[in-house]
């Protein structure tokens, strides 16, 4: 079976879970944005952990199915339409054969997750069907009249489960390697800092405005591996956040790290919305 | 050796060149202790810690078998380039000699790819004698195969980006293939040359 792509807002990216092991080649690990909606969004239409979903970022999508499958739709919460007629979101909604699938714009967050029984079933690239927007590995951005093959549906649709609640939190910051490297103890003075976030981010980094952090040390650091979360503070002291597309190795200092079950918040805050730090309490001691 | 936390689940192996980064990479590569084991310039990074290695001291024990050596013999690659990039002559200045000198001194470099990034399949190549500044302004767009040099570093632009590197030359090797099991030709640990064609 196969979906019709009828209509795409900014921007549709089949995503799974991402493609790790290839780093040291320069090849980010990608995946969805906001994991813990992708992951529910397959748990509800009864695919497995591996299984390629659709990224949307501010609704517009439109798709056609010549099959009739379980859907779902998670993340930033936006209405959801078969052919006109509203259904529920995060659940799992029978998509009848022929019918037209829409999903509209959030009135909060921005990336939405629709999950469909089999999974889309992209040609997979270095294990994953996940689509780079650095490196631009996997499989291109989804565009009108792309025709995405659908997998074989795995099991039924799990009708229990409970979207988390929306309201974010501050994110939690461990320290990074290079910490000494900002004037003072960089992650409380990230804690302290009011940032909104930068109209540049994107699936890269969050990028942050507010007071610059001010650098102890100006002179280049050599290249080094960089982790998922990790805080960069290029010169200029307006820090970073890298997501799941940032480059495998960078030359700025990672001066604090976000906590990993946090991360799922930066695929969700708007540009112009605040954003806070705390301590993470759950950090192993450093040294 | 020094081992940094990098937050819960990473940390940051300090080494003293990039031919340790490189080698430590290679040994602990098999060891099973992260997901991801990525060199870079003068450290290796250890991501996605195995349980029972997470924190800097159980990691350190394991790395501690590790002892710097020369490159062992690693894969060779010979690279065919037309050294007739536009900055060639601002290398030359840079480094007080001729165009020639420049790309002869580029053909007798034993070159080791340390490490990648910027974009799949641009390692950073280790050996050069000299060092070359960046461009003031980086170039809107650098040509796929484009031969370049900047600070103490070579590389080869694997597709068309933006790009500040001084660009000495062009090849047309294929440096980024995901159909093949070795998508990079010049994975860390390869040894390079170039060749005038």
């Amino acid at each position: 079976m196969s979906l019709t792509v009828l209509a795409v807002g900014a921007s549709v990216l089949v995503q799974d879970r991402g493609r790790a092991g290839w780093a040291h080649l320069g090849v980010p690990r990608a995946g969805a944005l906001d994991a813990p909606a992708a992951g529910l969004a397959n748990r509800l239409v009864g695919n497995g952990e591996d299984a390629a979903c659709l990224e949307v970022l501010l609704g517009g999508l439109a798709m056609h199915t010549d099959r009739g499958r379980w859907c779902a739709v998670t993340g930033a919460v936006a209405g959801v339409r078969v052919d006109g007629r509203p259904q529920e979101f995060a659940a799992a909604v029978w998509w009848p054969a022929g019918t037209t699938l829409e999903v509209g714009t959030p009135g909060a967050g921005l990336r939405s997750y629709v999950a469909v029984a089999g999974g889309v079933a992209v040609d997979p690239v270095l294990g994953s069907r996940s689509t780079d927007t650095l490196a631009w590995v996997g499989p291109p951005p989804v565009t009108v009249g792309d025709v995405l093959p659908v997998g074989v549906a795995a099991g039924p649709p799990a009708a229990l489960d409970t979207p988390r609640t929306p309201s974010a939190g501050p994110l939690r910051l461990a320290p990074g390697p290079r910490a000494d490297r900002v004037d003072g103890d960089a992650v409380a003075l990230l804690c302290g800092t009011s940032y909104t976030v930068s109209p540049d981010s994107d699936r890269i980094g969050l990028r942050l405005d507010g007071a610059p952090l001010p650098l102890a040390r100006t002179d280049e650091l050599p290249s080094e591996g960089m982790v998922l979360g990790a805080v960069q503070v290029p010169p200029d002291g307006r820090p970073v956040v890298f997501l799941a597309d940032h480059p495998t190795t960078g030359g700025y200092p990672v001066v604090a790290v976000v906590d990993e079950a946090d991360l799922w918040q930066c695929a969700q805050l708007r540009p112009g919305e605040p954003v806070r730090f705390t301590r993470s309490s759950t950090g192993r001691p450093t040294g | 050796m020094r081992v940094l936390p990098v937050g819960p689940h990473a940390a940051l192996v300090e080494v003293s060149s990039p031919q340790d980064a490189v080698g430590l990479a290679e040994w602990a590569r098999g060891l099973g202790l992260a997901r991801e084991v990525v060199p870079g310039a003068e450290t290796v990074l250890f991501d996605g810690l195995a349980d029972g290695a997470a924190g800097t001291e159980p990691l350190a024990r394991a790395l501690s078998g590790w002892r710097p050596t020369r490159a062992g013999p690693g894969r060779r690659v010979e690279i065919p380039v037309s050294y007739d990039g536009p900055d060639l002559a601002a290398v030359a200045a840079a480094w007080g000699c001729a165009a020639d000198e420049v790309a002869a001194r580029h053909q007798g470099t034993d070159f080791v790819a340390a490490f990648c990034g910027f974009a799949p399949g641009f390692a950073y190549l280790s050996g050069l004698a000299g060092s070359v500044p960046r461009l003031a302004t980086p170039r809107t767009r650098v040509p796929a195969g484009a031969v370049a040099l900047a600070g103490p570093w070579c590389g080869i632009y694997p597709r068309a980006s933006p790009g500040g590197w001084q660009v000495i030359g062009q090849t047309d090797a294929r440096l980024w293939d995901v159909t093949l099991a070795e998508p990079a030709l010049l994975a860390p640990g390869t040894r390079v040359r170039f060749v005038a064609r």
